[in-house]
């Protein structure tokens, strides 16, 4: 599920994915589904109860190209930020 | 690019779903990813009254009340992110007297081992 939040005075807007509550590579999977429709630059931010993301999403974004910006944790809810970088 | 082949052969929900996850992490990940579907797991991929895997132990049983990314998505995404192709054994399609329209539209047309084989050469082979 998509959702655009604003960025205050950030002209750009960050997806957020939410994909808590399902397990590997299901989160991995919606991301790149999102990342497929966004636009250079845009972040994305991945909501997940799924530990293994943590390790496996950076992974797969140094592995393609695209940038990680933060891991955050909330909970047991990581935000996972990243930005399309081609 | 490297090169992975994935025979799925089992009905088993503990392998299906494996086989699902690797072909479509693998696929989104650089690699050239062929699946091949024959014997027990064939039948898991038609369009209509598909039977449900069987669980072959008590991971099986585990998954079944999570909530699991379902494995047709997960090779449908490995065709629309991934590339990768999945093809039906032609072999167990005529066991199952079945043509190309009875399953799932992600997968490719027929295939015979002669030309998985071929397409498999020089690259890593998983079975499941």
């Amino acid at each position: 599920m998509l959702e655009l939040l604003s960025k205050g005075n950030i002209m750009s807007e960050r997806k957020i994915i939410d994909a808590r509550g399902t397990y590997c590579p299901g989160p991995l999977m919606e991301l790149i589904a999102a990342m497929k429709q966004a636009e250079i630059g845009d972040e994305l931010e991945i909501l997940s109860t799924d530990e293994g993301s943590v390790n496996d999403v950076p992974e797969w974004i140094n592995k393609v190209g695209h940038d990680m910006v933060e891991t955050t944790q909330e909970g047991d809810v990581w935000h996972i930020i990243v930005r399309k970088a081609k | 690019m490297s090169k992975i082949s994935i025979t799925v052969l089992s009905g088993s929900r503990e392998k299906v779903q494996f086989a699902a996850m690797a072909a479509s992490v693998a696929a989104v990940s650089g690699f050239d990813v062929t699946v091949f579907l024959s014997m027990n797991a064939l039948p898991l991929f038609l369009r209509e009254n598909a039977p449900a895997p069987t669980n072959e132990g008590a991971f099986g049983e585990l998954m079944e009340g999570k909530n699991m990314p379902p494995y047709l998505d997960l090779f449908e995404s490995a065709v629309d992110l991934g590339d990768a192709r999945i093809y039906a054994c032609s072999m167990a399609m005529d066991v199952m007297e079945i043509g190309k329209d009875a399953l799932q539209p992600f997968v490719t047309e027929p295939m015979g081992l002669t030309k998985f084989l071929s397409e498999a050469e020089g690259g890593q082979c998983w079975s499941f």
